[in-house]
């Protein structure tokens, strides 16, 4: 970037993510701007944002920390419903819808990264396979939680009921209803709001992995006992990673919701866990770049397979398949890369004559 | 250095391919027809309906173009009864350039879909999704289904005056919006009528696999009428439970439960006697309803269900609006929305599922339901 500045080859390989990111939105928005995109793709992009922070926030527990989380959607939900709770009583009181957004996206976040810190603590003295079985529930827990919770908005102020709905007086309006989940969200998401939020999730993440928490989360991942037999403490990046991550979530939840007139408690179940899962698996563990090609593609995918109709699903899952034999294979890999070697050896080329050029 | 163009073959191969993405799905507009569209689950467990509502809205636009004059287009794409695909699937639709949407045939995609087609000004009138969120606070969304409120109470009201039971039990979906919609409001209207519900449980999507704690608890409670407003899924296999337990209550079930008959492997002697209020029944002896009965099972080898006769209204109902208002195929959505939000809130309509028909400014239609029992595999009606 900056001529003088030496960077480290991870820090080069974390610009480049960042600004390919960058230079596909000012494609996608001059390309939106101009009319050009269909409203398919125009519709997808808000979505495909939220997406992409839910990869690489599960990213950094599974891949970094080295646990498999199997609740992301939780958090997610955690965040969409307490996002929109807190973006209609933001709407009482304000009228710009920017700020809005900004508030309900942080307090989405807060209230996951509690919900966060709260899986924490059982997690800590679970490793492997019983951590999963505990995230797993965990998501049911939050799903079945919102399906029973009531909470309404009239003059009187805030109703809250559990199983039971509470009563509402005529004009006020039921912000979260059971299992009806939350209807008449104004959709006030937009693609840059969106995309500013990865962005950030994204520069938090790099840094935080090239910090000494980072290393120290790492140390955790490869070798536990070794790790503490240095005074790593286990519970502190543990809890601070589960936090973090599902803050991410939450963000990515809220921009989801206020994407969609509606959002119901069951969006948020076991099979959007795993398909975030399935994001970071087909990316690379670890790899942030990987998770978020890998996010916008299988977003984008089961629509662009339309032309399938009832075959469609079958064919995502060949897909599926095909990508992971493909990116498994030493034979394939080799020839990606020869391709890519030949594409920056045209440009090396190019610039090798002008340089003859100048110098004759 | 060398890096930087990586990141400049990424981005080109990135517009590229969205160019290219860009270029897809636009259609010539041009052909004389008027381009109706719809959302529905035609794949996924909700199939049943989306599948019968394209197949009924099929056979009255091929009715209506075998008339000559007015010329309609269909398309229905799949929104698996999923809010955010029920989005994508809008968006394709309106890259199609949709004139008139038939919004989206189950309830909670249709409440995303029916904020789009608001903001996009374009006139959107349902089959079937019920709830009350789907019309609330838009001018240009209409409903062809009774709404849920009207679905509740009007159970009620029918088994308080035809006194079909003395104590009730209800078994709802707690996660479902369409079964908790229509419990809430049979609730309120039973506490007003003085119905005695003597139990009252529960089941969601991971635990509808077995009843038996629900019906031990309507059987102990002494129930002898049981209502089931629900999808059919889960109340084929409640009929197949209780009979295994030698419970035979009265079963009563809204419209969701019309779609029964048709599921693969389900023995329908199970469903004998079992109630259900709907607007529609395939017996009916109108010549219209024969017809339509006849082509359906002409072309698609099955008795249509409500949902069917729901599309097949909507497709009818828009085509008179669009004759009375003279709407033609080279009007813009929005034109057209203006001419048709008129000629809705004042028209009249006569179809399968009712006659008579008038629709509020919310939207909402008034018609009557029917009651209906299952005898030897054909709804009856019970008046």
């Amino acid at each position: 970037m900056k001529g003088k500045l030496t960077l480290n080859k991870t820090s080069k390989n974390n610009f480049i993510t960042m600004g390919g990111l960058l230079l596909v939105y000012v494609i996608v928005l001059i390309l939106k701007e101009g009319g050009i995109t269909t409203n398919l793709i125009n519709g997808q992009l808000v979505p495909i944002c939220a997406y992409m922070i839910m990869a690489i926030s599960l990213n950094l527990t599974v891949g970094i920390l080295g646990e498999l989380s199997l609740g992301h959607a939780g958090f997610m939900s955690v965040g969409a419903f307490g996002g929109v709770f807190v973006g209609t009583l933001m709407q009482e009181v304000s009228d710009s819808k920017t700020l809005c957004l900004l508030v309900a996206v942080i307090a989405g976040g807060l209230m996951a990264a509690l919900a966060g810190l709260l899986i924490g603590i059982p997690v800590l003295r679970l490793r492997g396979d019983y951590l999963a079985i505990v995230t797993l529930a965990f998501g049911q827990i939050i799903k079945s939680i919102v399906n029973i919770l009531y909470v309404g908005l009239d003059a009187d102020g805030l109703h809250v009921g559990f199983i039971e709905k509470p009563e509402i007086l005529e004009e006020g309006k039921m912000i979260i209803n059971g299992a009806m989940g939350a209807t008449g969200i104004r959709k006030i998401s937009t693609f840059t709001f969106a995309f500013i939020v990865l962005m950030l999730c994204l520069i938090v993440i790099y840094n935080l992995i090239q910090s000494r928490t980072g290393r120290a989360i790492m140390a955790l991942r490869d070798n536990r006992i070794a790790a503490e037999s240095v005074g790593i403490n286990v519970t502190k990046y543990k809890l601070l990673v589960f936090a973090i991550s599902a803050a991410m979530a939450g963000m990515a939840g809220t921009v989801f919701a206020f994407n969609y007139s509606t959002v119901t408690p069951t969006k948020f179940d076991f099979n959007t866990s795993i398909l975030i899962l399935v994001f970071v698996v087909l990316g690379g563990l670890g790899s942030m770049r990987g998770s978020l090609i890998a996010a916008a593609l299988l977003t984008l995918l089961p629509e662009l397979l339309r032309e399938f109709s009832d075959y469609r699903m079958l064919v995502y899952a060949v897909v599926l398949i095909l990508v992971m034999l493909g990116t498994n294979n030493a034979k394939i890999r080799n020839l990606v890369a020869e391709f890519l070697s030949d594409i920056k050896n045209m440009f090396g080329g190019k610039k090798t004559k002008k340089e003859e050029k100048t110098n004759g | 250095m060398k890096k930087m163009k990586k990141v400049v073959v990424l981005g080109l191969i990135s517009a590229m391919m969205l160019s290219a993405f860009a270029g897809c799905g636009k259609k010539d507009s041009g052909s004389g027809a008027i381009r109706i569209g719809g959302t529905g689950p035609l794949t996924g467990g909700a199939a049943v309906y989306g599948n019968a509502a394209k197949r009924g809205a099929e056979i009255a636009v091929e009715e209506i173009n075998a008339l000559g004059g007015m010329q309609f287009e269909l398309r229905y794409e799949d929104d698996t009864h999923d809010a955010e695909k029920a989005v994508n699937a809008y968006n394709i639709l309106k890259d199609w350039e949709i004139q008139i949407s038939l919004g989206s045939v189950t309830t909670n995609p249709c409440i995303a879909t029916a904020a789009e087609t608001y903001s996009d000004r374009i006139f959107a009138l349902t089959p079937s999704a019920s709830s009350t969120d789907v019309t609330k606070g838009k001018d240009n969304m209409f409903q062809m289904c009774f709404s849920d409120p009207n679905q509740g109470s009007a159970s009620a009201q029918y088994i308080s005056q035809k006194q079909l039971g003395t104590k009730i039990a209800i078994i709802y979906k707690n996660d479902d919006a369409y079964s908790t919609g229509i419990f809430e409001t049979f609730t309120d209207k039973a506490d007003e009528l003085g119905i005695n519900v003597v139990s009252t449980t529960t089941f969601n999507t991971d635990s509808q696999n077995d009843f038996s704690v629900q019906l031990n608890a309507a059987k102990n409670a002494g129930a002898d009428l049981v209502f089931l407003p629900m999808y059919y899924e889960a109340a084929a296999l409640i009929l197949d439970q209780a009979k295994k337990m030698n419970y035979a209550p009265k079963f009563f079930g809204v419209d969701g439960m019309d779609g029964i008959l048709t599921l693969e492997g389900f023995d329908t002697t199970l469903a004998e006697g079992v109630m259900l209020l709907t607007p529609f029944s395939a017996d009916a002896s109108d010549e219209r309803t024969k017809n339509f009965v006849a082509k359906y099972q002409e072309k698609f080898n099955e008795t249509p269900n409500q949902f069917a006769a729901d599309a097949y209204d909507c497709v009818y109902a828009i085509y008179e609006a669009c004759q009375k208002g003279e709407v033609t195929s080279d009007m813009t959505a929005e034109e057209i929305c203006d001419i048709m939000i008129a000629q809705f809130t004042t028209m009249k309509f006569d179809g399968l599922t009712g006659t008579g028909m008038t629709w509020g400014t919310n939207g909402e239609v008034t018609k009557d339901p029917k009651g209906m029992v299952i005898q030897n595999g054909v709804y009856v009606g019970l008046d």
